[in-house]
């Protein structure tokens, strides 16, 4: 049997821009070399708050209900939506929690403060240690690839409109280097009042 | 803590005995270091977090507070490190607030070679803590497996050859707090150099009776020179086949969101009892 997570699949990235953040992940699910969906998207909604996960595909999917249902109840007790950085701490402690007996997956948060406004972006390795980076984080199958691109691409105050262009970029260029990533794309453009939701077209192959 | 959950830990460890290898976990393959001097404590690190060969963090902090006069240099498995500290930073806070006094170096690594030894080496924390106390000054070492060490000048980690050596050479009795941190932050600097597991950044902590000084990014060897270039690409470049546009106005016309008075900085701060 070989790498969980290397198994199923996928390529996650954030990037900070100013003003905004952006999220983006591919959309393929395989087994080992066969690719079962074009359609497994890995990035999640939480409030403010957006959740990219990689890895094994049965943790990703674990591990997006955990959380729907951590903040759920977050939200009842505390009557308002739980911040990125709230968030970060949350991911971080319960991924911890299974220290001797982890989910296979790589997470990465992004969103903007609702009240600082400030963007913020984090990643975590799958036993919760959190990377907490000014500019860009990546996780997945193509994550070599992504810390290539992204680290060449990537520039400071970045425009929404420019910060699409980039991360997309970057998202698509990567994906086409790695056989277990890629088949199209989303990518979540966040500023304090708008998310803009794309499709990217990609390789079908 | 609660503890640990164990309960993916059968799953993973059928896994493991059918030939899965394990996850690659955040490592600080690091240089750290302390040294005593004549009224203190200087502690110092270097900021590069690994992931296998790639570099997952080129700029994180190594240096963990514990209490206000204790402060802990942590490598090994980065997770490991920062959760065990503040574990018993916590419970050091509680401690102290029980008994009315300042808590204790000795008093911090014993639990720390307590929680240490009881996992038998499995948490990967290996620490440089140091600390001034009513006791006095005090620096040791904690090896992930429960085994402690209480020296004048101290190196951990995969650049602790490189640092050590040039604490061998260079090391003297009675130094000032400036030949402290220099000497500390040039061990750093050996390690940063010439240690593939550590890089960047040094990050400086001076703990005197006083108070204890973070100086974070002390020195900037490493910095990248800004790209001569813009790499933008023309607005339209990327096809997309679909948009949605969520606009939060339109979420919020369904809800009713009050806003709690306090902001910033006096919301954060927790109350206190009189």
């Amino acid at each position: 049997m070989s790498n969980p997570f290397s198994i199923n699949g996928g390529a996650v990235v954030a990037m900070v821009g100013k003003d905004c953040v952006a999220i983006a992940c591919d959309l393929r699910l395989g087994m080992q070399a066969l690719t079962v969906s074009n359609d497994f998207p890995k990035i999640f909604n939480y409030g403010d708050v957006y959740l990219g996960l990689t890895g094994l595909a049965t943790d990703v999917t674990t591990v997006s209900e955990m959380f729907r249902y951590k903040v759920n109840m977050y939200r009842l007790r505390e009557e308002r939506d739980i911040e990125p950085e709230t968030m970060a701490n949350l991911v971080s402690s319960s991924l911890y929690e299974k220290r001797f007996g982890p989910y296979f997956v790589s997470p990465v948060i992004a969103g903007i403060n609702p009240h600082s406004q400030k963007p913020f972006v984090c990643g975590f390795d799958s036993i919760g240690c959190i990377d907490f980076a000014k500019d860009f984080i990546v996780s997945g199958t193509a994550s070599d690839q992504l810390f290539g691109t992204c680290e060449s691409l990537w520039e400071p105050d970045m425009e929404p409109e420019d910060l699409f262009e980039t991360i997309s970029q970057a998202m698509l260029n990567s994906v086409d280097r790695d056989a277990l990533s890629g088949w199209g794309a989303h990518v979540y453009v966040i500023t304090k009042d708008k998310v803009v939701k794309r499709l990217l077209k990609g390789r079908q192959d | 803590m609660p503890g640990f959950d164990f309960s993916n830990h059968t799953r993973n460890a059928a896994l493991h005995a059918r030939g899965m290898p394990l996850p690659k976990a955040t490592s600080t393959g690091t240089t750290i270091v302390g040294c005593i001097y004549d009224g203190g404590v200087v502690i110092a690190a270097d900021t590069r977090a690994t992931s296998g060969p790639i570099v997952a963090d080129k700029n994180c902090e190594k240096l963990h507070y514990i209490a206000p006069q204790i402060w802990c240099a942590g490598a090994g498995t980065a997770a490991d490190t920062e959760f065990t500290t503040s574990l018993i930073s916590s419970s050091l806070e509680l401690h102290s607030l029980s008994t009315g006094r300042k808590p204790r170096v000795v008093t911090c690594m014993t639990l720390l070679k307590q929680h240490l030894f009881r996992h038998q080496g499995h948490i990967g924390a290996y620490l440089v803590v140091a600390g001034v106390d009513p006791t006095g000054v005090h620096l040791f070492t904690v090896h992930a497996h429960g085994s402690t060490d209480k020296l004048p000048y101290v190196t951990m980690g995969s650049g602790s050859l490189a640092a050590m050596a040039i604490f061998e050479t260079m090391w003297k009795k009675n130094l000032t707090r400036e030949e402290a941190i220099e000497l500390c932050s040039q061990a750093i600097q050996a390690g940063i150099f010439n240690d593939l597991g550590s890089g960047s950044n040094v990050d400086v902590c001076v703990i005197t009776e006083e108070k204890a000084t973070l100086m974070r990014n002390y020195l900037t060897p490493n910095e990248r020179m800004p790209k001569e270039q813009s790499y933008k690409f023309a607005r339209g470049t990327t096809a997309y086949l679909k948009e949605v546009v969520i606009e939060k106005k339109d979420l919020k016309k369904y809800v009713t969101i009050v806003d709690l008075a306090a902001s910033g900085a006096a919301a954060d701060s927790m109350e206190i009892d009189a």
